[in-house]
């Protein structure tokens, strides 16, 4: 768990700091140098794509739209889905039946081509793949707050409040948000790695972020593109991405884990 | 050489020992009772005799059946102890019984897999043993998930897996601890009558049942074997201190010091209550049936009843934290209305509520100064941060616990230390009616014995009036000053507290009294009053709720219900209150 | 049981139908019409082809004559391929589609399951940590990198398995796509299954059939594999949507001539009404697949089934 979290942090600190240090290297071609195989002594870590551009800033770029993409688009499934599942499972009864109906009637869509399709039929907009791919998320996530707010309801420490005479928010705020914080934390995490796939398989459908800006998704696509001369296009996207997501993955266990037992205590 | 014996057992989790250096033996034939408190290392014994221990668990020590030595041996070893040498009974029969398969399907498996019998003969083995055990109609029952089955009927196919082997031991671990009184009465009978030469060890908490089923007893005290030896002459004379202070902490129904009544005013009074849930898409449950009950200054009154009687939802409507169909409740002559929200901070002030799961009650996210100082924030904001600190400290010194709990967590502190937090939040309002609901079920002897003198000492200082619900009749006797007994939504009888025990006028009370084991081997147990258990509240019986179980019903039982009517100084709701002599 | 099977029949129905309206909806609120990139037409040839796709009637004009069509299993011309329907180019594609996602479900279910359970049958020990390695590279691992990794290692480098579709002969062009698809439904079930299995031999009903003397292979057919199952079952319906995506990435990545091929090409040229065709078959599949893993569940879990 803290191999993850130390490289995810690294992850975080190349994307924010690297394609500032040298921004134009990116977009720059060098028509001499196509398709160059990574090298120490070239100054090409990574190797150049089709148009000798350095790979290795290209990547730095990649990581830094993939982790900004899922993490605005946790933060919109966050956002909806706490706020959909507390309401559910805070008022239960009908209104948590109704809400919760038209949550099940929506996990049985396959979302993916609706985003598919939207980002078809809109110009690829940058700001349609935070809100198409948040509004796939919070499903899980308003399921999950609701069920935790739904029990938290029944607890006696509760009806403990409300006898003192405790205010509603107050409850809310003070009684039921922090015991749900936990869970809450854990799928974040555990939704971040599903955002950064669904952008990456936009990307690579070549509907998600358009060039010269680029992804580890769209990178990956170039690589396939060129893999039977140029395999580092591919196989060093490929490995960030995987690794990214591994981390995110490993992360969201061990939290789960974590607070698993201290539940159990 | 006896038929079981263990030697020098020490079992320990990650170096903490659970079992320290225990040595005992079991004859044929022969009920042993193994008393001690929660953690004592008694279940964790009987695991060990079956091998069924955890991985992770160090055992060391000797444990030899028959001969054949448990620890260190082979699964087709263990396989062949397993149910034919030594049955066992576990104590949550929803829990021990699959769910996902039909009980006659779980039985059979033993037949076939120990090679005792196949094909229909097994079917048919199933069969007896259920007719044995007493499931109505067996041929049926063998088809049924135990979820469709009653409490009472699971533990029976419990027993009758445990002895479909013809096992020379049964080990029963708190096998009636979940069921009410009356029905733990009819499963202890069964067990006396089921296992004529197989040898019991009875694993407990209830000096009662001790008392009543087994002849030698061994007395656990925190991982060590404390005491054994016969069990008349442990209760005459108890060898170690700890078998003292169990025996000193064990309520007696028929000790004759019950709190004499009080004669305050009238301060909480339901009228007419009626509760009702919606059970999904299968009907109305009728918790509470039209309840009329008052409390007096000052007083203790007891509210009793076994699951489903309706006592929690009672309250709980009084309350305001469950909606009342119809009815009224008038607390220091304002009427009480409404959900607890829109109640008047005021009147919310003076009712206060302890829930029977003492950590489940307190927010495990606050500190203990935060949950007890938080009703002051509400109801004195104007209080400094010091000096809510101060009333705090004065509290909890007020229900015996110190400075350094302040900082803890809930589930940092013991259950005997968390209900008193409970206790002291409620308390730190200085409310004028204090209800407990089952509020010492969940503790041990010990314990709960502090806990009600704190309530004592507390109602005696301050004059509070309290609502004490609870299955346990024993406790009720001993706290209470008169008693409200409830069936199945109905109130059946209310009487002072010594009346009530000595001149039951309702036959369900006379039955709750006679199930309790009475901790004490000189008097026999009764032989068990009630057959059957608490019906459906989705289809209450008509006329009187209690009429299918009574042994008294005539045909206008089954008609009409029965209105209350003073009877001695009971007030009783039964058609035949009058005639019937229930002294026998 | 029937009641429940039809009750959740009846469930159904609303979310086809919110299905379709909101995807015929995002269709025709698109910027633009499908031909608008051609080359500037003539006005009346551009009027001609208009009125010839009823593009120049109402919305809900438009809106009846494709349901009234769906009906009827008719789901319109496609915009790109002039000479086929869109109920052809489904009818050819998805026979392809189908093969490869069942054999991919088959292998994911055999192998996952079985490494699930000896995973947890085995925890914290080596074949457990293994097992969970794999599975958690698995289900990081998405089926757009996995394909083109595995063709460049298998096809490109060593040359052990065709790279490609057409042309080969004989069942090794399925090895590489049905097992790109099935790997990380397998790291998925794989997890499932062991969470799942500790789960209930962790139960006290596993310890009462311990108690009763019954052996560890007996106790997991007999007591344990069937609980351990239901979460496996409802995670079949995610399952078939994962294989349904992955398959749109699989097939173009080996040139499969699949409906998942025909719906990135659709996407790709703005062909609308296949498009659109598509989702509609995918999720009319995808429900009713759900509905049959709903209606199994109940089957399987006593405690459902009364209700």
């Amino acid at each position: 768990m803290k191999v993850s979290a130390g490289i995810l942090l690294f992850f975080l600190v190349f994307a924010i700091v690297g394609p500032w240090l040298s921004p134009p290297e990116y977009l720059r071609t060098n028509f001499d140098l196509l398709l160059q195989a990574p090298t120490f002594s070239g100054g090409h870590f990574f190797g150049t794509d089709e148009l000798g551009r350095d790979l290795f800033a290209r990547t730095m770029l990649g990581i830094r739209t993939t982790l900004l993409v899922a993490m605005v688009a946790s933060l919109v499934s966050l956002v909806i889905g706490v706020s959909y599942g507390a309401v559910a499972g805070y008022c239960g009864g009908r209104i948590d039946a109704i809400m919760m109906r038209f949550v099940d009637t929506l996990y049985a869509l396959p979302f993916i081509f609706f985003v598919i399709l939207l980002m078809v039929a809109f110009e690829r907009n940058f700001l349609l793949i935070f809100v198409a791919i948040g509004a796939i998320n919070w499903l899980d996530m308003a399921r999950i707050v609701r069920g935790q707010t739904l029990s938290l309801r029944e607890r006696e420490f509760v009806d403990a409040a409300r006898l003192m005479g405790v205010s509603t928010p107050r409850i809310i705020f003070r009684h039921i948000a922090p015991n749900v914080l936990g869970i809450v934390v854990v799928y974040v995490t555990l939704t971040i790695p599903q955002a950064i796939l669904v952008e990456s398989f936009l990307s690579y459908l070549g509907l998600g972020v358009q060039e010269p800006h680029t992804s580890l998704g769209a990178l990956v696509d170039a690589g396939v593109n060129q893999m039977e001369g140029a395999s580092w296009m591919l196989l060093i996207p490929a490995t960030v991405l995987a690794l990214i997501l591994m981390c995110f993955n490993f992360l969201g266990d061990g939290l789960r884990d974590f607070f698993d037992a201290r539940r159990a205590t | 050489m006896s038929f079981l014996e263990v030697n020098g057992l020490t079992i320990a989790y990650g170096g903490k020992r659970v079992v320290d250096d225990v040595s005992f033996a079991i004859d044929y034939s022969e009920s042993v009772g193994l008393v001690g408190e929660s953690g004592s290392g008694k279940s964790q014994t009987a695991l060990a005799l079956l091998g069924l221990l955890p991985e992770q668990a160090e055992v060391h020590g000797d444990i030899v059946v028959d001969g054949v030595s448990v620890i260190g041996a082979s699964a087709k070893q263990l396989s062949r102890i397993r149910a034919r040498r030594i049955g066992i009974v576990f104590q949550d029969s929803m829990q021990a019984l699959n769910p996902y398969l039909k009980i006659g399907k779980q039985i059979r498996q033993i037949l076939l897999w120990h090679d005792l019998a196949t094909g229909d003969d097994a079917d048919a083995r199933v069969i007896r043993m259920f007719e044995r055990v007493g499931l109505p109609d067996p041929e049926r029952q063998f088809q049924v998930y135990p979820h469709e089955l009653s409490g009472g009927m699971r533990q029976r196919v419990m027993l009758a897996a445990a002895l479909i082997a013809e096992p020379d031991l049964l080990i029963a671990d708190e096998p009636t601890t979940a069921l009410d009184v009356t029905v733990q009465a009819q499963i202890l009978e069964l067990l006396e009558e089921l296992r004529d030469n197989t040898a019991l060890l009875l694993i407990t908490h209830d000096l009662g049942i001790v008392a009543g089923h087994c002849e030698r007893m061994l007395v656990f005290e925190s991982g060590r074997l404390v005491d054994a030896g016969a069990t008349t002459s442990l209760f005459a004379s108890p060898g170690h201190a700890h078998t003292r202070a169990l025996l000193d902490a064990a309520p007696r129904i028929d000790s004759g010091n019950a709190p004499a009544p009080v004669n305050g005013r009238t301060i909480l009074c339901a009228e007419a209550v009626e509760v009702t849930y919606r059970d999904g898409e299968r009907g109305q449950l009728h918790a509470v049936n039209g309840v009329n009950l008052l409390l007096r200054e000052g007083e203790t009154l007891a509210v009793v009843g076994e699951s489903g009687s309706g006592k929690s939802s009672l309250v709980r409507a009084v309350l305001g934290l469950v909606p009342m169909i119809s009815g009224r409740v008038v607390y220091a002559g304002a009427s009480l209305e409404g959900p607890v929200q829109t109640r008047p901070v005021a009147q919310r002030r003076d009712l206060q509520l302890i829930f029977q799961d003492p950590v489940g009650a307190l927010n495990p996210q606050m500190r203990v100064q935060e949950i007890v100082g938080e009703p002051l924030l509400v109801h004195e904001p104007g209080l400094t941060s010091s000096a809510r600190l101060d009333r705090v400290r004065a509290i909890l010194v007020k229900v015996g616990l110190e400075d350094s709990h302040l900082r803890r967590y809930p589930h940092q502190l013991s259950g005997g230390q968390a209900q008193r937090i409970a206790i002291a939040r409620a308390l730190i309002l200085e409310p004028k009616v204090l209800i407990c609901d089952e509020a010492v079920a969940a503790l041990d002897g010990s314990v709960r014995e502090q806990v009600l003198a704190l309530l004592r000492q507390v109602q005696r200082e301050s004059g509070l009036s309290i609502i004490f619900i609870s299955h346990d009749l024993a406790v009720v006797r001993s706290i209470s000053h008169r008693v409200a007994v409830m069936y199945m939504g109905c109130l059946v009888e209310v009487a002072d507290n010594e009346q009530l025990f000595s001149q039951p006028r309702h036959p369900y009370t006379k039955a709750l009294i006679d199930a309790v084991p009475v901790p004490d081997p000189i008097v026999a147990p009764k032989k068990a009053a009630l057959r059957g258990e608490v019906g459906s509240l989705l289809h209450p019986p008509s006329g009187c709720v209690f009429h299918p179980r009574c042994d008294y019903a005539k045909d206008i039982c089954k008609k009409e219900q029965p209105e209350a009517m003073n009877v001695g100084g009971s007030r009783v709701a039964c058609h035949r209150a009058k005639e019937i002599d229930l002294t026998t | 049981m029937l009641r429940y099977a039809l009750l959740r029949l009846l469930g159904a129905i609303p979310t086809l139908l919110l299905v379709i309206v909101l995807a015929f909806l995002m269709v025709h609120a698109a910027p633009g019409g499908p031909f608008d990139d051609e080359r500037v037409l003539p006005t009346d040839v551009a009027a001609n082809i208009q009125a010839a796709y009823h593009l120049d009637e109402s919305l809900p004009q438009q809106f009846f004559r494709y349901m009234s069509g769906l009906l009827r299993g008719d789901l319109g011309p496609s915009y790109r391929y002039r000479d086929y329907s869109v109920s052809e180019l489904i009818g050819r594609g998805f026979p392809i589609s189908l093969q490869l996602g069942a054999l991919a479900m088959a292998l994911a279910l055999i192998v996952g399951v079985s490494a699930g359970t000896l995973a947890a049958l085995r925890q914290n020990k080596l074949p457990d940590r293994i097992v969970m390695f794999f599975a958690m590279t698995g289900i990081s691992i998405p089926v757009f990198v996995i394909a083109p990794v595995l063709v460049l290692l298998f096809a490109v480098k060593l040359h052990w398995l065709p790279a490609g579709w057409s042309g080969v002969t004989g069942p090794a062009k399925f090895i590489l796509p049905v097992i790109t698809l099935a790997l990380p439904q397998i790291a998925y079930i794989a997890r499932l299954t062991r969470a799942s299995m500790i789960d209930i031999l962790g139960r006290d009903f596993i310890r009462t059939a311990r108690a009763q003397g019954l052996g560890t292979a007996t106790i997991i057919r007999v007591h344990a594999l069937k609980p351990a199952m239901l979460p496996v079952l409802s995670y079949m319906g995610p399952a078939i949507a994962a294989i349904v995506t992955g398959s749109v990435v699989v097939e173009e990545v080996f040139g499969i001539p699949g409906l998942g091929q025909f719906f990135v090409r659709g996407a790709g040229n703005r062909d609308y009404t296949l498009v659109l065709g598509i989702v509609i078959f995918y999720a009319t599949l995808i429900v009713s697949l759900n509905l049959v893993v709903d209606v199994l569940y109940g089957a399987l879990d006593p405690r459902v089934r009364r209700r």
